[in-house]
């Protein structure tokens, strides 16, 4: 058994291979730099590092979103071709799952993985660990941080926020939940691609062909379109 | 000495810079074994243009189903597959970056070549298609992002002798069918008005410098809306289809004009006519006439390759294939690529 995962949603970019139960090869960068040049390339390095070929994979997962649109649509794109054309399964992961993963393991709380999607607003949700496995307490969404603070303070345990983005936020959130919010540390703040590999290693595959990102919001145009047509 | 045994050349080729997401597998370069299109106009239609997020969530969720369709049409497997080619610009960048990684996911996974496709070298190349290109040949490109006159001494050359200055004739279509309440996409819907209507108003034929093959359309889509809004405004009815036939006049002696005097210089065997506004009857019965006692033969190709697909992509593909062009892993899309970065000479 060995899989393949890759996340390209926002900006950091990770490609992992596991063997069986052991990460074997894992790669990630935190630039602002084109996904689109570096994935297939980051891909092939960590192979022919590993002595993996592509007929060797049994398994692809990909994180879905959400995320920079472009970014998620590239992973997406290779993840779906690739598991298509060499008839292995295909399964999706949240890439805010992803994040928590990293840092809840040990973490006696709930972990809320912050993406930024700009005007005060955060791509979010919540998770904990329950006996080993990671769970969603509250689906991820689009909130205002001003929103999201006042709810999470009335959480019974403590929150851990992760991601690279909870920095434009950090204020917010030390002001309305004081002591109840706890921040990751630099070094847990990049989603980790093994962790993207281990929580697809025993989930079934997708539906490949209708497979698409989670974007959470519809396309603008869209949005307008339907407001117009008065169906929302 | 035994006999070489000479296999067919199979190129997949993958088509998404704009609006449809296409895949075609062609035989040789000439021998289309399948063509498939999944057209999105349907959803961009209710927009009056293609939006460019939607065109590309589009592109993801139709890529794996229309790369099967393609290959149980052709029926072969990817093993059978000697290269991949792909549309690596212009377009709409969100657009093409569906299809160069699905194709350099196919590359890696099949560990095939991955060959680089200029749309514009696409569009000419559907003509191969149809009949065998002579050289050298003139190209006439006219579709909804370009109006160009490309020259070409051998295969796998391009030289740009004329273009644009501002808007492409295709584009001109579109903002004229909107003045005229028309829905979107607009050519199809003026060349059908024009036909009921006759040239009787008087519109401006931009010619340029002497001696220029560049065009320029946005001086006759501003005459159209003040032809129209002057009108509007003395309480005049203009009929729509003189308007509409006026319109289509102007366009159709400039590009038939600028052709045939470019036929001329370059002393061309063929004048292939390439992009979707070939499809237009008002052009194709003007060229045809133009050129019925030329000695340069004219060829365009079915309305089916006329507008975007891959087969179009995969026949140039197949001369890009044998000339040694390759992309590597770090393949990006290029919304502003230039078609004359693949000539030989360039390349060295
Ligand atoms: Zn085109």
């Amino acid at each position: 058994m060995t899989i393949l995962a890759m996340d390209t949603s926002n900006n950091p970019l990770g490609v992992a291979l596991i063997n069986d139960n052991q990460v074997i090869g894992e790669y990630i960068t935190n630039l602002k730099k084109n996904h689109s040049v570096r994935i297939m390339p980051a891909i092939q390095t960590l192979m022919d590092d590993c002595e993996k070929s592509p007929a060797d994979l049994t398994k692809i997962v990909v994180a879905k979103g959400p995320g920079s649109y472009t970014g998620v649509r590239i992973g997406v794109t290779i993840a779906k071709t690739l598991a298509w054309s060499l008839k292995i399964p295909l399964v999706g992961i949240s890439s805010l799952e992803v994040l928590a993963a990293g840092a809840a393991r040990y973490f006696e709380g709930y972990v809320s993985p912050i993406v930024d999607a700009r005007r005060g607003q955060v791509y979010t949700g919540l998770y904990r660990f329950e006996n080993g496995r990671l769970t969603a307490v509250e689906p991820d969404q689009l909130v205002m941080a001003a929103d999201w603070a006042p709810k999470l303070a009335n959480m019974d345990q403590p929150v851990l926020f992760v991601g690279n983005d909870v920095i434009l936020h950090r204020s917010t959130f030390e002001e309305r939940m004081g002591a109840k919010g706890v921040f990751a540390n630099a070094t847990e703040q990049n989603p980790r691609p093994s962790e993207l590999a281990w929580l697809g290693k025993d989930m079934p595959g997708d539906d490949l062909h209708a497979f698409v990102p989670n974007y959470i919001r519809l396309a603008e145009a869209e949005a307008n379109w339907l407001e117009k047509q008065g169906k929302i | 000495m035994g006999e070489l045994m000479k296999r067919d050349q199979l190129i997949l080729g993958i088509e998404t810079s704009c609006d449809e997401t296409a895949v075609a597998i062609i035989k040789n370069g000439r021998e289309i074994s399948a063509n498939v299109v999944a057209s999105q106009i349907e959803s961009h239609k209710r927009f009056g243009g293609v939006v460019p997020e939607i065109a590309s969530r589009h592109h993801v969720e139709q890529i794996t189903i229309v790369l099967e369709e393609a290959l149980e049409k052709a029926n072969v497997t990817m093993a059978e597959i000697d290269a991949i080619a792909v549309t690596e610009g212009p377009g709409l960048v969100g657009a093409l970056l569906i299809g160069v990684n699905a194709a350099k996911a196919l590359a890696f996974a099949h560990q095939k070549p991955l060959v680089p496709v200029h749309h514009i070298a696409g569009h000419i190349y559907a003509n191969r298609l149809v009949t065998e290109l002579q050289f050298p040949l003139l190209a006439l490109v006219v579709s909804g992002g370009h109006t160009e006159l490309v020259y070409m001494k051998e295969h796998g050359h391009f030289e740009v002798i004329g273009e644009t200055r501002d808007d492409a004739a295709g584009e001109a279509y579109d903002k004229v069918a909107r003045v005229l309440n028309m829905p979107y996409p607009g050519g199809p819907h003026i060349d059908r008005l024009a036909h009921e209507g006759s040239p009787t108003i008087d519109l401006p034929r931009a010619w340029l410098e002497e001696g220029s093959y560049d065009f320029s359309f946005s001086g006759l889509k501003s005459a159209v809306i003040n032809t129209v809004h002057n009108a509007e405004q003395r309480g005049e009815t203009i009929a729509p289809e003189d308007l509409a036939a006026s319109f289509q006049a102007s366009v159709i002696d400039v590009l038939v004009k600028k052709t045939v005097d470019a036929v001329r210089e370059y002393r061309v065997k063929q004048v292939l006519v390439a992009g979707g506004v070939a499809a237009n009857k008002g052009l194709r019965s003007a060229l045809e006439e133009a050129f019925s006692r030329s000695n340069a033969d004219l060829v365009i190709p079915p309305l089916s390759l006329c507008t975007d697909n891959a087969a179009m992509i995969a026949a140039a593909g197949s001369v890009m294939f044998e000339k040694g062009i390759r992309a590597g892993m770090d393949l990006n899309a290029n919304p502003g690529l230039d078609i004359e970065i693949f000539n030989s000479e360039d390349l060295s």
